[in-house]
This record gives structure tokens, C-alpha cells and sequence, in this order.
């Protein structure tokens, strides 16, 4: 006999007869584990990891066609007098380019998964059966976010190391620090799943998605403005991206990964692919990396402990 | 020993109390009906059970393990029938296999359906399997909210075989319904919740027991509420000494529904 409900009391599942709270010592991972791989099968069953594959590869085949013709275009080129390097140029910026629309897919993927993680599944019934089992509710929420975090993140990465591969076959064009780039763009898809998990506390599937699409599409935004700060220069605007980067720091981490992809081209070629094709890179210190680990536990945190104080 | 125990349940959301100081124990083994109107705070009372939503006074206790069957629940269309007693095996560390999935799939006669998909189910078929996941890691105690809901009449008799057959197996039941029959076909006792309140308890013979006695005379039909059987032949000499005419004599035995409108109506 287990006393289990008092008034203003932890609400999760029923931990186990003995633990009427569920107490650290008996938090396992066992649980996180089953509702992960119950997320990823379906994922796998609805076949949107298919889709997501198929269209994956249709949009390798259109970058590594691109990449040939680009390649093609510069092969005449013998350079001009300002010492232009038309390779790291070309290379840098369809590289740049990959790494945005690999992230911008990386986002929809992690939203997609997450976006009704909460509400939107207690409202259609599925939530109650699983939570009432000895499993807290943190345990079904980080099921539920590794799920996430894992594809959006090893498809991100697939995409990004897909564009540098094919970009150093053809062109010959390789980064200076591919996986330092590399983590730091799958990084940013792990805190937008984690946010987007947050959210499904609180909204409905649909409102949670249109709320992260325009969370990223802002981050994009003040990225923007913090390139022409930088350029023009304008602190105003410097200062708009400053914050929009420790807000919503898997921005900050995109433009670091940007950063780090074009930082040692040399010359006019690096002045132009630092400003970006789609938000010019940016050294957000040393103190960027540490923020999002932080940035994340208290996402998770406040996720989990909405969910634990939430009737359902 | 008690498998469920609540004192002093209450639950508000914001200016709106929906239980009111609830008392509710459910003995080892017993089978109690819960009834009421719609809005009563069945639901509630039953979600505070399992955890679902938190008590704003009151203390609930619960044997362990439970199963739990929500009114609104919904299983993933993609998974079998299987699949989804497998999940929720691994959730409730039950060491049961296969052959509690089968032995439990059989009790809902859905033994040939073991590899079919929710979303090819009926609704009667998937309430069947909720009954099912309920069962699941064999628990000393189910909370029931409305299983009976989405089923025809047959599936309404396969859960009343049920919930006999749990009653051998000495599970304690709770069973949130507004089918009065079946409360009166298979349940212990029978609590009637209304406004948030408890307005009546007892076993079904008890809340049953009020009788009366209708005599038709020449002015028209005249009640003796509590009287039996036994008085039948003073009424009627007392009628016919006093000058009545008595043309026909009915000993009359409220039904469990006659005491549930009246309770729920006088609740009012």
C-alpha cells in the first residue's frame, strides 16, 4: 500500500510501491530507454523517417549536380588582381548553404517529433496509459526528447558531412574544422528539440510548431542583422544578434559553426564568405558552447518540471 | 486490508469545486460501482486515484500495482494489439511474456487479434484491448472510467464476464459507469457521487431496500411507503374496516434506478 496523492504532491506516474515519490535511487534509465525506442519505432512505422531519407537523398543529388556545375564554372577561372580565391569562395558558401538547409530540416524533423510530446498527446488520449506506469513523467519526457535529439542531430550531421564529402570530391574544397562545425550545427538541432519539447508542455501540436518554426526563423533573422551590424558597423544591431544569441543560442551556434567552416580562407574570399550566404559567422566566445550545455538542462529542467505540476 | 483508500478528497480549478471532501475506501477484492451524472467528478476522483491530476486536499492511497482504463485513451494506430501490450509490459516491468499477452488478449476475446493494428480496430475492439493493457503485471487494483462506453452489447457482456472473472482473481475493481444494470449485475457496493459529494453507499440490496405497498381503491391509488409484504393483510382489513373498497394490492421494491434519480435529483 502505497500513499500516493497529497495535495500539491509530485503528480508523475506511480513510482514504484516502496517509493511513493520515486526516489533518486531508484530513477533508472530503463524507462527513458523504452519510451525512446517506442518514439523512434514510430517514427520508423508512420514512415517519416523514409520520407525524410528519400527527400534527403533527392536533395544530395541536386547539391552534388550543383557542386559539379559550380566546379565546372570556376575551373577557367585564374584568379584577378586582387588575389580572389574563387575555389574556398565557391566552396565555402555551398558548404554554408548545405549547413543551413541542413539545419533548417534538422529543426522541422526535431519539431515534427516533439511538437505534440505532451498536450498534444494528452488531448488525443495516448499520454494517460503510459504515464500512469512506474515511470516518472521526467523519465517519459527525456524518452521522448532522446528520441528527438538523436534523429534531428545524426540527420543533421548525415546532411553536413554529406555536403563537406561531396564538396571536397568535386571541388576540392575541404573545411578547416569540419567536426567542430559539424557538432556545433547538431547542437543547435538538439536545443531546438529540447524547446520544442518545452513548448509541448504548454501548447497544442499545432501552436508548439508554428511557435518553433518562427523561434528559428527569428534566431535567422537576428543572425541577419547581426552581419550587416557588423558590417556597416551599427551596435544597435550588434547588440539586437548579441541577445538573440544567448536567447536562443542554437542560433549563436549556427553562426559559430559558420565561423569555423570559413575562418582560415584567406583574403578577399574570406571577407565575403564571413558575411554568409544565409547570416554571416560570428565568434561568440568561448563562453557559447558551455551556455548551450547549460541552456539545455535548464530547458529540460523547466520542461519537466511544468509536465510534473500539469493535470492531465 | 483496503486497495484503495480516499479521505477528505477535495479538487478545485479555480472558483470550481468539483470534489467536495470525498470518502471512498475499495476493500481486497471488492468491486465497487461508482455512479453519477455527467460533471459529478467521477472522472476526477478516479484520475487523482492513478495520479493523473493532483488532489487540492485529501490523501489517496492505492495498492501497487494498478491498472488503469481512461474514458478518452487512445492507443498508437500503428502498433498491433500485441505491440501495445508488449510496451506497456516493459513500462510496468511485468516478467509475464507471451503468454500473458495471449492469456490476457483471450479474457477480451481479441486472441485472434494479436497482430492486428489499432487503427484496423473497431472501438469496441480497442476499448477491449484498454481493458486488456489494464491487466497488464496481474494488479491488485483497476480503475475503470466508463470501460463499457464504445461497446455493443455483447462486448458489454464479455467485460461483465470479465469483471467476474477478476472478482475470482480477488482484484479490486473501481468501476466508473452509468450503466446502472451492470452495476447491479456484478458490483459489490455502489457509491453515487453527485456535486462533487458522496450522496449514497451501500451494496446494491441496501440501496435497493426501500419497499411500499400500492392498494387501488375506489378514490385511486394510495402508497404505504415501508411497508412489506407482512403488512398487506392489515392495510387491507384496516381499508376494508374503514369502508374502502380495495380492488387490487402491489408490494412495490425501488430499483437501484429509482435511488439514483432520487439521490442525484434531491442532491440537487
Amino acid at each position: 500500500m502505497t500513499r500516493n496523492a497529497r495535495p500539491g504532491g509530485e503528480k508523475p506516474s506511480h513510482p514504484p510501491a516502496s517509493s511513493p515519490r520515486g526516489s533518486l535511487a531508484q530513477w533508472s534509465v530503463g524507462p527513458v530507454l523504452i519510451v525512446a525506442r517506442h518514439a523512434l519505432q514510430e517514427a520508423l512505422r508512420r514512415r517519416v523517417l523514409l520520407v525524410v531519407l528519400v527527400l534527403t537523398a533527392i536533395f544530395g543529388g541536386l547539391y552534388a549536380w550543383g557542386c559539379y556545375e559550380l566546379f565546372q564554372d570556376l575551373s577557367g577561372f585564374r584568379g584577378d588582381a586582387s588575389g580572389l580565391d574563387a575555389r574556398s569562395l565557391a566552396g565555402a558558401t555551398i558548404v554554408g548553404l548545405a549547413m543551413f538547409g541542413g539545419l533548417f530540416l534538422g529543426t522541422v524533423l526535431a519539431t515534427f517529433l516533439t511538437a505534440g510530446a505532451v498536450r498534444g498527446d494528452a488531448e488525443r488520449g495516448l499520454l494517460q496509459p503510459l504515464v500512469v506506469r512506474p515511470l516518472t513523467r521526467t523519465q517519459y519526457l527525456l524518452g521522448r526528447f532522446l528520441a528527438a535529439a538523436a534523429v534531428s542531430a545524426a540527420y543533421v550531421l548525415v546532411v553536413y558531412f554529406g555536403a563537406v564529402l561531396v564538396t571536397g570530391w568535386i571541388g576540392d574544397f575541404w573545411p578547416a574544422h569540419p567536426f567542430a562545425s559539424g557538432l556545433r550545427l547538431a547542437g543547435g538541432a538538439v536545443l531546438i528539440a529540447a524547446l520544442s519539447l518545452l513548448g509541448s508542455v504548454f501548447l497544442s501540436a499545432t501552436a508548439n510548431g508554428i511557435l518553433m518554426l518562427m523561434a528559428y526563423g527569428m534566431g535567422l533573422l537576428a543572425g541577419l542583422l547581426g552581419a550587416i551590424g557588423d558590417a556597416i558597423p551599427s551596435p544597435t544591431l550588434q547588440h539586437i544578434a548579441s541577445t538573440a544569441s544567448w536567447v536562443l543560442p542554437f542560433e549563436a551556434l549556427y553562426r559559430d559553426a559558420l565561423r569555423l567552416l570559413v575562418q582560415d580562407v584567406p583574403g578577399v574570399a574570406g571577407a565575403i564568405v564571413q558575411l554568409g550566404p544565409l547570416g554571416g559567422s560570428h565568434d561568440a566566445g568561448p563562453l557559447l558552447v558551455p551556455w548551450a550545455v547549460l541552456y539545455l538542462v535548464i530547458v529540460l529542467a523547466g520542461a519537466a518540471w511544468a509536465f510534473r505540476t500539469r493535470d492531465l | 486490508m483496503t486497495a484503495l483508500a480516499i479521505a477528505g478528497l477535495r479538487k478545485r480549478y479555480g472558483g470550481h469545486e468539483a470534489l467536495r471532501g470525498v470518502d471512498l475506501e475499495v476493500g481486497e477484492g471488492e468491486l465497487v460501482g461508482l455512479l453519477g451524472p455527467n460533471g459529478a467528478g467521477k472522472s476526477t476522483l478516479t484520475k487523482i486515484a492513478c495520479g493523473l491530476v493532483s488532489p487540492s486536499e485529501g490523501t489517496v492511497e492505492v495498492a501497487h500495482p494498478f491498472g488503469y482504463l481512461a474514458e478518452l485513451f487512445r492507443f498508437p494506430g500503428w502498433c498491433t494489439a500485441d505491440e501495445v501490450l508488449l510496451l506497456h509490459q516493459q513500462l510496468a516491468k511485468s516478467s509475464g511474456g507471451a503468454s500473458e499477452r495471449g492469456e490476457l488478449l483471450e479474457l477480451v476475446r481479441l486472441e485472434t487479434e494479436a497482430g492486428t493494428r489499432v487503427e484496423a480496430m473497431s472501438k469496441g475492439m480497442q476499448q477491449r484491448l484498454g481493458l486488456a493493457q489494464a491487466m497488464i503485471g496481474s494488479p491488485q487494483l483497476l480503475l475503470l472510467d466508463e470501460p463499457t462506453s464504445a461497446l455493443d452489447p455483447g462486448g458489454r457482456r464479455t467485460v461483465r464476464d470479465l469483471l467476474e472473472e477478476l472478482r475470482r482473481r480477488g482484484v479490486a475493481v473501481l468501476l466508473n459507469t452509468h450503466l446502472l444494470s451492470e452495476v447491479e449485475q456484478v458490483c459489490d457496493r455502489v457509491v453515487i457521487i453527485d456535486h462533487g459529494e458522496v450522496v449514497a453507499a451501500g451494496t446494491p440490496a441496501e440501496l435497493e431496500g426501500g419497499t411500499g405497498v400500492e392498494v387501488e381503491l375506489a378514490s385511486g391509488l394510495q402508497t404505504f411507503p415501508g411497508a412489506t409484504r407482512d403488512d398487506v393483510p392489515r392495510i387491507v382489513a384496516d381499508l376494508v374496516a374503514a369502508g374502502e373498497q380495495v380492488y387490487g394490492v402491489r408490494v412495490v421494491r425501488s430499483s437501484l434506478e429509482d435511488v439514483y434519480l432520487e439521490t442525484v435529483t434531491d442532491a440537487r
